[in-house]
């Protein structure tokens, strides 16, 4: 009989978790409760009597001097409606899990098969003031369990006002529920019969959740048709039908997440001018191509270590050091439910550094995120979040998965656009440092031979997150699976990495990888290339529940866990070690090289791929990119003469409070951005710690000064009026913010994320062709930017879906590249924070100001669509970076700042602040290109400038330095606290006070109302 | 009896969700330790490593096991229940006779509510019980900022011992101190087992964002009867060194961080007891 255990705070002691929700409920609801508290409900179903479950509450479950707790009834309490939170049966429980190991320690035993501890969280509310409810809905506790618990992975119960039971003081008496899973089902393996028309096969592929296209469909049935194909079949007791375990492995191996078959297709491309071309493949054109070409033209210089044929980019850093870095993004998981989505992309990506070579330390953590405008009010589509919600849970995914992992998180960025509506993008990107060697070897290699066992490592099996690989190949539809969205376990993935790395030191394992998207499928078909081939027997890997058929082992994309090659000389050392360290290790087969992945289950084999159809054979695509078919015309015209007439001085502060400008404190000061003891940059700097820094420098190597900047450029705003200017402007932003911090522009390198709405024309998707267009162009333009400052691509991934249909409601993110750059300094004591330092220091602004103002903070504020965005000239913008860098070493630069979103007048305005200090600048010395209006010269978004301040003296020799490019003096830091600035005429145009400028940035996201008095 | 072997040597626990532990092992090593031991907690609870050769013990900042059930709760009731030697004490008693010892305990962060929900801290090892717990912060969320703290010139504790301000980071959700009664409160405060308060210019504060947590009488750490045993919710080994501090790129910074100073103390009276 399963047992309830009730903790809550003792009356008397502050409920802070209640009052935080009280203020959620009225933030996202605009419902008043008087009074909340949350109670930690713990479910025990194990033979264990009351006199151990009191003993486990008052040991492990309630901290005696705060909180109480009750056993088997409610704990008491006035309360007027309870709302009870559970996770569905199969949702990873980690206060379970954690519930569970404490249970065993008071017990003195392990828990026998079934036997578990689940938690549910309950809120007890009292006077919920009426306020005006939604049509149709009767009582508010309906409304605040909606805000509370998500379907898809929650079962939510309500009491009181009608519902089970009637408020008093006794506390609800919630019946005990057991979300154990019970699968009635015997593991089974079915054939598909692929000889069928074209449209059912269609028909197969989307209803089995495979997205494979028609001509994919052909192609494997091809191939099982083929003679030698039936006869190797034969020879093992496979009939000539595929498979299950067949059919979802090659799904997943093709799917456009793990192939990226768009960035390898033939693409004939028109562009904007209507010249034609054949882009065959832009990976290996635009990505591969220009760091093929940076490299050798960097010769002996060249960082590159090991780029493109791992989970994670390696690049050079001290004799003994390399740098491993990777980016991805959790953008539908993260739809669907956002913490743990989120969550999941962290904690997910931190496996691919670690999974690269012989596997990397994670020494930091990034974030960018894409959410539509939190004061949304327009009616959501069904299916949809609130994108408040959205907000909130993916950043506390974020906290929980880097915090909990000890990797600070280090740099990101927080972008809106309405259409983010249709998806939020969640991207997360993982730094490692790997010794060059590991137990003798070159650690970012592998080693892994025939004969070598397949070990995995970690978190059991269970049916979270199939098809997560092709879910994420595909768009938002109202019968998305649940089963793809699931939740990290910073923990137990923490005990697994502990674990592996004194593995990888004594030298216990041969190869290394992470089991992400298509789980086992993936990881050992991945790994198999190398040798040729390999043989598996699923019925080996340890399940968290009985019933699962082979093919949901082999694609489980159960979290937290990695998978090893080892060789039988240290095969049963490795499993010792994880023995004494409690991380679970499996051998499920070995390495073979006979070109098949072999797939067993209980000894009968239930699958043969032959390796080189498995990798290769997916058929190529050809697809047209035609700018402008079936899109609206682009935004048009200079938008020249509006906005005149506004005071520029109220147009910087309210642009200062536009969500893209605004501070980001309240997700920085929730992120651990410091532990590991490298951290020599901060995301907030300045004399009070509210100056946005341009990039993160940290020290991954204590021993050493020598730093990493990490910094990125994202400028989606751009994309409707020109890819080009989205991407090329997102790769200069990204090389300007490091090289802000004192990075050297010679040792950047880069990471690209494409996030894409889809791109293939279709009759729901009418200009597909444009979409695909857009990527060529913005491919040209990384490839641009990426040349002229010879910055070579280390990684990169992309997600081509990203688009919401629900009947005649299509919404498209607005085309994305995320570009991250990784830059060094010799000495992170040379580095530069971007306040104001002494009032006296020259101001000079680098680069040419001219106008192109479409997409920028200021026309969004005018409410202007059109306009010419931001173009980049690369070759003018990286001799600017190559002379600031220059001046950096010879430290006579005091601060340095991009200028970017918002212009010239928020960066001034926020590095005086950001110092306390003032500024005075003249808009006449600057150096414009056909600029010749105030507004214009303060808001443009024109790439390629920085703003910095000059030691007082240094001015000639920094002048001398710049000599030949446009950089001009402006001004000076003054001691007054005010932005003034004077404009074309001589007159002030700006006169401000930079506490209520910086007031002004800080409120819009002030979420957690720090600034509150 | 006094800790035997090298007077100097630290014993840093590692694993099972600590985060800070290569870090507080090097800022150990910059105090001039002997020697220091990145010991995984499955080796002193298989009884592979024991407490008895350390002068130092240092439970590191992170999150054991997740604080899912609040936090340092669970790892509290692991050294409670686990016996590393078969008919030998307990992970928690070994520990209470290595202070009774006259051994130096550590406890940062997430260490630091590890000894308190122990009942160590306060109270001590004479009579270990919860006195004083570290609550969930006043505004229910994690945060990350420096602060500035204040010590009390009168307190026993070992550690605090020549300094009377300090910044350092907080990174905790949990770290609001919370005596069970006002006698223990006020008993805890006049026996000087208070060592830093959370400051704003040298005054201590209930000021937010100053005191990060809303912390009794701002307190930012407990020391016990002996000063031996110390917890300290702000992070001291993120200060060793000049370039971790949040302002040095514009203020004169030594190139030691004040932080050290507290592991210099535990060294030094390692050496001289």
């Amino acid at each position: 009989m399963p047992r309830r255990i009730e903790v809550g705070v003792r009356p008397g002691f502050d409920d802070a978790a209640g009052g935080k929700l009280v203020r959620r409920i009225r933030d996202h609801l605009g419902i008043d409760v008087a009074d909340a508290r949350v109670i930690d409900v713990y479910t025990v179903d194990a033979a264990v009597g009351d006199d151990d479950l009191r003993a486990l509450a008052a040991s492990a479950l309630a901290d005696p001097v705060i909180q109480e707790f009750a056993v088997g009834d409610p704990l008491p309490g006035q309360w007027d409606r309870a709302i009870e939170v559970a996770l569905r049966p199969g949702v990873t429980d980690n206060v379970g899990r954690t519930a569970t190991e404490a249970l065993a320690l008071q017990i003195g035993r392990a828990p026998s098969q079934g036997e578990a501890v689940y938690h549910s969280r309950q809120y007890r509310f009292l006077g919920i003031r009426p306020a005006d409810l939604p049509a149709g809905v009767a009582d508010h506790a309906a409304v605040i369990a909606g805000l509370l618990h998500n379907p898809l992975i929650e079962t939510c119960r309500i009491a009181g006002h009608g519902h089970e039971h009637e408020p008093g003081n006794a506390g609800p008496a919630f019946p005990p529920v057991v979300p154990r899973v019970a699968l009635q089902h015997r593991p089974e393996v079915r054939a598909h019969d692929l000889d069928r028309s074209d449209a059912d096969l269609a028909r197969m592929s989307q209803d089995n959740v495979w997205a494979l296209s028609v001509a994919e469909m052909r192609a494997v049935r091809d191939h099982f048709a083929r003679p030698d194909v039936r006869e190797a079949r034969r020879r093992e007791g496979l009939g000539p039908e595929p498979t299950d375990v067949e059919m979802e492995c090659i799904a997943q191996t093709w799917s456009e997440h793990c192939k990226h078959k768009i960035f390898d297709a033939r693409i004939r491309y028109r562009g904007p001018d209507g010249s034609e071309c054949v882009v065959d493949s832009p990976f290996k054109t635009f990505i591969r191509g220009t760091t093929e070409q940076v490299r050798r033209a960097k010769g002996e210089a060249d960082p590159c270590i090991s780029v493109f044929d791992d989970n994670a980019g390696v690049v050079r850093f001290l004799p003994d050091w390399h740098l491993v870095f990777k980016v991805e993004t959790h953008n539908s998981p993260s739809a669907l439910d956002p913490y743990g989505g989120a969550l999941t992309g962290i904690v997910g990506v931190n496996r691919d550094p670690f999974g690269t070579g012989m596997g990397a330390r994670l020494f930091c953590n990034t974030d960018v995120f894409c959410f539509a405008p939190p004061d949304f009010r327009g009616d959501l589509p069904p299916r949809l979040l609130h994108p408040l919600r959205v907000l909130d849970g993916v950043r506390e995914g974020v906290e929980h998965g880097g915090n909990k992992s000890g990797i600070p998180t280090v740099n990101g960025s927080v972008v809106f656009h309405e259409r983010f509506l249709g998806k939020p993008l969640v991207y997360c990107g993982t730094g490692g440092i790997m010794p060059v060697e590991a137990a003798g070897r070159e650690a970012h290699r592998k080693y892994h031979r025939p004969g070598d066992s397949i070990v995995m490592v970690g978190g059991r099996i269970g049916k979270d997150g199939i098809h997560g690989a092709t879910f994420s190949s595909e768009e938002l539809h109202e019968g998305s699976p649940a089963t793809a969205v699931q939740i990290g376990d910073p923990i137990t993935q923490k005990r697994m990495t502990d674990f592996l790395l004194i593995a990888r030191d004594r030298g216990l394992y041969s190869a290394i990888t992470d089991n992400g998207a298509g789980g086992l499928s993936s990881s050992v078909g991945e790994m198999a290339r190398r040798t040729g081939g390999a043989e598996i027997d699923l019925a080996d890997a340890p399940l968290k529940y009985p019933g699962l058929d082979p093919w949901e082992i082999l694609l489980s994309e159960a979290q937290e866990r990695m998978t090893v090659a080892a060789p039988p000389s240290d095969l049963s050392a490795f499993l010792d070690l994880a023995g004494r360290m409690g991380v679970p290790a499996t051998p499920l087969g070995r390495f073979t090289d006979d070109g098949f992945f072999r797939v067993r289950y209980a000894g009968k084999t239930v699958g043969l791929l032959d390796m080189e159809f498995l990798h290769e054979g997916v058929p190529r695509m050809d697809l047209e990119a035609v700018w402008g078919a079936g899109a609206p015309a682009g935004g048009t015209g200079t938008g020249t003469g509006a906005g005149a007439g506004m005071d520029l001085g109220d147009a910087l502060e309210r642009v200062l409070a536009r969500y893209n400008v605004c501070s980001k404190h309240y997700f920085v000061r929730q992120y651990d951005h410091e532990v590991q003891g490298g951290s020599v940059v901060k995301p907030l700097v300045g004399a009070r710690g509210t100056g946005p820094s341009d990039a993160a420098v940290v020290r991954p190597v204590l021993a050493s000064w020598r730093g990493v900047a990490v910094g990125h450029g994202v400028a989606p705003k751009y994309a409707d009026l020109d890819a080009r200017s989205m991407a090329g402007s997102a790769v200069d932003e990204g090389i300007r913010n490091v090289v802000a911090v004192g990075a050297d522009p010679g040792t950047i390198v880069g990471l690209d994320n494409f996030c894409w709405p889809d791109p293939i024309p279709s009759a729901r998707n009418p200009d597909g062709g444009h979409k695909l267009a857009q990527l060529v162009r913005a491919c040209e333009a990384l490839r641009e930017v990426c040349l002229a400052f010879g910055v070579p691509l280390i990684s990169g991934k992309d997600s081509m879906k990203n688009d919401y249909h629900h009947g005649d409601v299509r919404i498209s993110v607005p085309p994305t590249l995320l570009f991250t750059a990784i830059g060094q300094l010799d000495d992170a004591r040379k580095a530069v924070t971007m306040d104001f330092k002494r009032s006296g220091d020259a101001v000079y602004v680098a680069g040419r100001t001219t106008a192109e103002m479409g997409g920028s903070e200021y026309f969004g504020l005018l409410g202007i669509a059109g306009g010419v965005p931001p173009d980049v000239r690369p070759e003018e913008g990286a001799r600017i970076a190559r002379a600031l860098h220059r001046a950096i070493r010879e430290a006579i630069v005091t601060a340095c700042h991009d200028c970017s979103d918002g212009g010239l007048a928020i960066a001034l305005a926020e590095c005086a602040f950001a110092g306390d200090a003032g500024v005075e600048a003249d808009l006449r010395p600057l150096a414009a290109d056909g600029a010749d209006r105030d507004d214009v010269l303060l808001f443009s978004e024109s790439n390629h400038r920085f703003v910095a301040s000059i030691r007082q003296g240094s001015e000639a020799a920094f002048e001398r330095i710049m000599a030949g490019l446009p950089c001009r003096l402006v001004g000076k830091v003054t001691s007054d606290r005010r932005v003034r600035i004077v404009g074309l005429e001589g007159a002030a145009v700006v006169d401000r006070d930079t506490r209520e400028l910086e007031a002004a940035w800080r409120r819009p996201l002030d979420l957690a109302g720090e600034d509150a008095r | 009896m006094k800790p035997s072997a090298s007077r100097a040597r630290v014993f840093v626990l590692a694993g099972n969700g600590t985060n800070c532990e290569m870090e507080t092992a090097q800022a150990c090593r910059l105090a001039g330790a002997d020697a220091v031991d990145i010991v995984p907690i499955w080796d002193w609870a298989g009884g592979r490593v024991s407490l008895e050769p350390y002068g130092l013990v240092v439970f590191p900042g992170g999150f054991m096991d997740g604080d899912d059930l609040g936090s340092a709760m669970a790892c509290a009731h692991r050294l409670r229940r686990t016996v590393p030697r078969p008919g030998g004490p307990t992970m928690l008693a070994e520990l209470v006779e290595f202070v009774r010892r006259g051994g130096l305990v550590l406890g940062i962060c997430n260490g630091f509510q590890l000894l308190v929900k122990l009942g160590l801290l306060p109270a001590g090892a004479d009579h270990p019980r919860p006195t004083a717990t570290l609550a969930p912060n006043e505004r229910g969320r994690f945060e990350d900022r420096w602060v500035e703290m204040v010590a009390d010139p009168g307190s026993p504790c070992v550690f605090t011992r020549g300094i009377s301000r300090i910044e350092m980071p907080v990174r905790h959700g949990e770290g609001r101190l919370v005596f069970s009664d006002d006698a223990t409160r006020a008993a805890t405060i006049s026996a000087g087992l208070v060592p830093l308060r959370y400051a704003a210019d040298g005054v201590p504060t209930m000021r937010y964002p100053f005191n990060p947590n809303g912390s009794d009488d701002a307190g930012a750490a407990l020391t016990d009867p002996t000063g031996r045993v110390f917890g300290v919710m702000p992070h001291p080994e993120a200060f060793v060194v000049r370039t971790q501090h949040p302002r040095w790129t514009r203020e004169e910074i030594p190139e030691e961080g004040a932080g050290l100073h507290v592991f210099r103390n535990a060294i030094e009276h390692l050496r001289s007891g």
